[in-house]
């Protein structure tokens, strides 16, 4: 198989595209993904100060580097999850790639600065694993941006994540859920923008990314994962893909063009009625936010403690914490 | 051929698959659902594969959302 662009032998077919790509074309299909949905969804003003939420996985990492290769500088934060040595091989790969390419990593413990880990806090506060991990890291990365002067919280959601999400919320008909479900999320009172610059890039392009580009990342899928509905909805839109190439996109790309704008209202009443936590100050429809509680519960403390970012400079001096958006 | 499979990672022998397609046919793979890695190179799904080589199939669906 040829490279659509060169002619040179391929190293990936992309049948979404129906093309195939060459080691370095591959890496500028990559980048100029990245760049249209930047530049499409307005996700990153210029002069932003963006933190990347890392993971240790491929589409964190890949769009660390992506964004570096785009001059968009951004520093990282890293969330343990206490999830025994999961946790520890994927944080060390986290740390890793930041000493390499000689960027800021701050880093959260969960067990040792908010004092429970996932496996243990799910169960005690009945969660479900996936539930409370994903409840934890919104909290902690909007929190960690609010309190180190970030503008911006870039995560590694693709095209994948976004179409298996789009189906449960579909399957539901979760009007508040399709609301919020959007490539960028502006900054509101005491929440953070958030965005998603992976949106036009699927799973397997990013783990070619990584291994055509040599970053290590942890391969082994997060333990407490296995069986979540999220895999089951992904393994089902694969399947279709399988059948008829383009369908994921197709499905995401047409409700966000042409369905979103009609739940944008959904949920607006309560969003406007927000007031602070009265644990953590967080925006909140109730007394407590939802975070609060899980810790409440999860940590068997009811008083709750200021979270510290630990902030691991692994750069120069110059540089560590410096950095900021130009536009992209 | 040697086959190397993730999450978890164990390895098996496979004889008689001539494409990376018709191996990932033989083991009801889904190719949407991961990159086949050749002795150490990134390949399409219509590279020929021979009885010595070493293929490592990598899942690539995460379950994080």
């Amino acid at each position: 198989m040829r490279c659509r662009s060169c002619r040179a032998q391929a190293i990936i077919d992309l049948r979404r595209h129906n093309a195939a790509f060459c080691r370095a074309c591959f890496v500028r299909h990559c980048e100029e993904q990245v760049r249209r949905a930047l530049h499409d969804y307005r996700m990153i003003p210029s002069g932003s100060r963006v933190l990347i939420a890392v993971s240790g996985g491929k589409d964190s990492l890949a769009l660390w580097h992506i964004l570096r290769s785009l001059g968009i500088d951004a520093d990282g934060l890293y969330l343990g999850l206490g999830i025994g040595a999961y946790s520890g091989a994927s944080a060390e790969l986290a740390r890793s790639f930041a000493t390499a390419h000689g960027l800021v990593l701050h880093e959260i413990d969960l067990p040792r600065d908010v004092g429970f880990d996932i496996p243990e806090g799910s169960k005690a506060a009945r969660r479900a694993p996936c539930s409370a991990c994903g409840l934890s890291k919104r909290h902690l990365f909007n929190h960690a941006a609010i309190t180190h002067g970030y503008d911006v919280v870039a995560t590694g959601h693709n095209l994948d994540d976004e179409a298996a999400v789009l189906l449960g919320n579909t399957l539901r008909w979760d009007d508040e859920f399709l609301a919020r479900q959007y490539p960028v999320l502006p900054g509101t009172e005491g929440f953070v923008r958030k965005v998603k610059p992976l949106v036009r890039l699927g799973e397997r392009e990013m783990a070619a990314y990584c291994v055509v580009q040599g970053i290590d990342y942890i391969v082994e899928e997060c333990p407490m994962a296995a069986g979540n509905r999220h895999l089951t909805y992904k393994d089902l839109l694969n399947q279709l893909e399988e059948r008829s190439p383009g369908a994921k996109a197709a499905f995401l790309f047409n409700f966000l063009e042409r369905a979103h704008a009609r739940f944008a209202d959904a949920g607006r009443e309560q969003r406007d009625s927000l007031v602070p936590c009265t644990g953590c100050g967080a925006p909140t429809p109730g007394e407590v936010c939802a975070f609060c509680r899980l810790r409440e519960r999860a940590s068997g403390s009811s008083v709750p403690v200021p979270v510290p970012v630990t902030p691991t400079v692994r750069s120069s001096p110059s540089r560590a914490g410096a950095s900021r958006a130009g536009a992209p | 051929m040697k086959v190397v499979l993730r999450n978890p990672k164990r390895e098996m022998e496979v004889a008689g698959a001539t494409t990376v397609n018709a191996l990932l046919v033989e083991l009801s793979i889904i190719p949407e659902s991961v990159i086949v890695i050749c002795n150490d190179e990134l390949v399409t799904h219509d590279t020929h594969l021979g009885d010595d080589d070493t293929v490592e199939i990598r899942s690539v669906t995460s379950g994080g959302a």
